[in-house]
């Protein structure tokens, strides 16, 4: 199949040899699950269960809120001995509202909805298996976490005719998808036809990067099966898991900056996406657990887990031997996009594809010197930025040239930063002008619609106290009327006395 | 005497001409400052909270427009406004977080209300709900911090308090510039 030409990107050093060849092992249900109530894109979801209640594993703890919102269910059976404010695994360090969850240790399913086990054509319309999809909390499971049903519902939109299956994982280090792609293939490739048959897509495509060759190989055997499945091997090159930039690999589609995929007719999704919507087709089950890679030189036994969601980062660790005493920087996700876990407490959520434990050898943070304008940054900007003008503007603090520039036009995916030979955080730099600039935008929309009120109270103070006028008037009106009858009244009287 | 009669005239009909074409454009090519003022005025709040140290906001917008005053100056307006206002008038707000105060809200402290309405007659946006003899509660979507009803509250019972970030309004700080960067 043609590959086409992706702009920009970085070549790494992958080292994913330190968990690529360690089977997934299964982690033990920990004591104490702790489960936040968003873990997705979107609004939070509400808590339907309360304090002292027993749960079973599967049931559902958080319905998903207003708008883009995903369920959220118990990963285990046991009590809900809180549901209170609890770190969460969020650079800020900022609490938010979490289910936690004490562990009976029967590990008990709730009801299940019934599985669907017949073979393709599905007897369920696509309409059901959207809802299925949904009911189950599913997110995409590449980190990005946005809800896969709505993903799914794409296709009543826009016109998709094609789906993309991203099994890049061009992260450094993670190695989750490509375990999961070695041993779960069957199960994957079920789950990309289930979304196909959903979606009505006419060509599947399955996307691998070329430094995974067992990975496509399972894979190629796995969907030897549908004709209208491709599994391609994409060149090795960061950042190709992006979505937008798959999609230009495979099809030479580009997604406009500010629009989704399904705009240009293509749904991209998660190869741990399509195994968990198998699981919640075939078995009924909704998204409880994920793999997760632990991995860094820190660790001592860096692995491929696959762990409840919930379960705090610290009893991941234990579970992988624990931290070699050195100096550590803990990240959540991969290390060029992931962001630094705030604490060990924090749990792992449906977006934790890896838990990293990286030493001073690993972090490329030396100290900051001045711009030298060599253009890297340039050159290796996937989203076509200027990199260099953009990071002089917002040092000014000139943001809104820097928004006039594209900075929000910017996918956080660091390769600028990471090819800096002057050790500028520049994709930090854009993350903060960014979340000004929307701070900003906030603002504005608040102070619009409080102006809006204080307009509407001037007028209607201005109509009372109008009124208040017109009623003083008609009032003295009517009193100078009763008066002047009355003397009309007393003058005809006279008249009448007098004339009698 | 005939040279300085051409230098006379000369420098007396370059002086008319150049008196006329600047006469034109000062009545064609100008904008009436009080122009720009009016169109401040409908950027900011108008409550006259006086929290800018001028009698109101019509006062302050005069002072902008002449420069005697920061468009930042009206804190209930917040980022954004002072943002319109700087654009409107052709200045450049750096906009960091070093100097930037967190917005805040009013908070009715409910063991001190009294139920005496006086805050909801003071507010300009409606922000505040509760009848006389009962609890008042600040609306804090509609509230803009313009401090009317603190200060008329007979009770105290109005605090400001500072809005937090939650994980929704979070976003990154400005990165901190190398030492070397700032000495150079």
């Amino acid at each position: 199949m043609m590959l086409f030409q992706v702009r920009g990107g970085v070549k790494l050093s992958y080292r994913k040899e330190l968990s690529s060849e360690s089977a997934i092992v299964r982690m033990p249900v920990p004591k104490r699950l702790f489960i936040p109530l968003q873990q997705h894109v979107g609004s939070p979801s509400e808590p339907v269960v309360e304090v002292g209640q027993w749960v079973g594993k599967g049931q559902l703890i958080g319905r998903g809120g207003r708008g883009i919102s995903a369920n959220v269910h118990a990963s285990t059976s046991g009590t809900v001995t809180a549901i209170e404010e609890r770190v969460a695994p969020h650079p800020s360090g900022l609490n938010q509202l979490t289910v936690v969850i004490e562990a009976d240790g029967e590990d008990r399913w709730a009801e299940l909805p019934s599985p669907i086990t017949a073979d393709f054509p599905l007897p369920a319309t696509p309409r059901e298996l959207n809802d299925r999809v949904a009911a189950a909390g599913i997110v995409g499971l590449g980190g990005a976490a946005f809800p896969s049903a709505v993903k799914l519902d794409m296709r009543y939109k826009y016109s998709i005719d094609t789906l993309v299956i991203n099994g890049a994982e061009c992260e450094p280090y993670i190695t989750c998808d490509d375990r999961l792609m070695r041993e779960a293939a069957n199960e994957i490739v079920d789950g990309v036809r289930i979304m196909g048959y959903a979606l009505a897509a006419e060509h599947i495509i399955i996307a691998i990067e070329a430094n995974k060759p067992k990975a496509v190989k399972a894979m190629r055997e796995a969907a030897r099966a549908d004709r209208s499945i491709q599994v391609v091997t994409v060149p090795t090159r960061f950042p190709m898991g992006s979505a937008q930039h798959l999609l230009m690999a495979v099809t030479g589609r580009e997604t406009p900056a500010d629009k989704r995929t399904a705009e240009v007719g293509a749904v991209v999704h998660n190869v741990a996406t399509a195994r968990a919507v198998s699981n919640a087709v075939r078995r009924g089950e909704p998204l409880i657990s994920r793999v997760v890679t632990v991995s860094g030189f820190g660790v001592r036994e860096p692995a491929n887990v696959e762990v409840r969601l919930g379960t705090p980062v610290e009893d991941l660790l234990a579970f992988c031997g624990g931290l070699l005493p050195v100096p550590t920087l803990l990240i959540n996700g991969g290390p060029m996009m992931g962001a630094a876990l705030p604490s060990v407490h924090a749990p792992v959520v449906k977006g934790t594809s890896g838990v990293l434990a990286l030493t001073a050898s690993e972090i490329n943070d030396g100290p900051q010197s001045p711009c030298i304008r060599c253009g890297k940054c340039v050159s290796a900007c996937p989203a076509g930025l200027v990199p260099v003008e953009m990071v002089q503007l917002i040092k000014r603090g000139d943001l809104q040239g820097a928004k006039a520039i594209g900075s929000q036009d910017c996918i956080s995916c660091g390769s600028c930063s990471y090819i800096c030979p002057s050790h500028i955080p520049l994709a930090h730099y854009f993350s903060f002008a960014n979340g000004k600039l929307n701070d900003l935008d906030r603002d504005a929309r608040r102070q619009h619609r409080i102006r809006a009120l204080i307009q509407t109270r001037n007028e209607r103070t201005a109509r009372e106290a109008e009124a208040k006028k017109a009623a003083a008037v008609a009032r003295k009106a009517a009193k100078a009327a009763a008066a002047a009858a009355a003397a009309a009244a007393a003058v005809s009287n006279e008249t009448l006395e007098t004339s009698a | 005497m005939t040279q300085a009669a051409q230098a006379i005239g000369a420098i007396g009909l370059l002086g008319t001409g150049l008196g006329a074409v600047l006469g034109v454009a000062a009545r064609y090519l100008s904008a009436p400052a009080d122009d720009r003022a009016e169109a401040v005025v409908a950027l900011l709040p108008g409550s006259n909270c006086a929290q800018c140290g001028f009698a109101g906001c019509k006062q302050a917008a005069a002072a902008i427009a002449d420069g005697r005053a920061a468009p930042n100056c009206c804190p209930p307006g917040g980022a954004s406004t002072a943002q319109q206002v700087a654009e409107l008038i052709g200045v450049r707000l750096a906009a960091d977080d070093a100097d930037a105060a967190l917005p805040t809200v009013a908070w009715v402290d409910e063991e001190r209300c009294i139920g005496c309405t006086r805050c909801i007659r003071k507010c300009a946006s409606d922000a505040i709900v509760g009848a006389v003899k009962q609890m008042h509660t600040v609306l804090p979507e509609a509230c803009y911090a313009c401090g009317l009803c603190k200060a008329e509250c007979p009770t105290q019972a109005i605090i400001m308090k500072p809005v937090l970030p939650t994980l929704a309004t979070w976003h990154w700080p400005k990165p901190a510039t190398a030492q070397r960067v700032a000495a150079g």
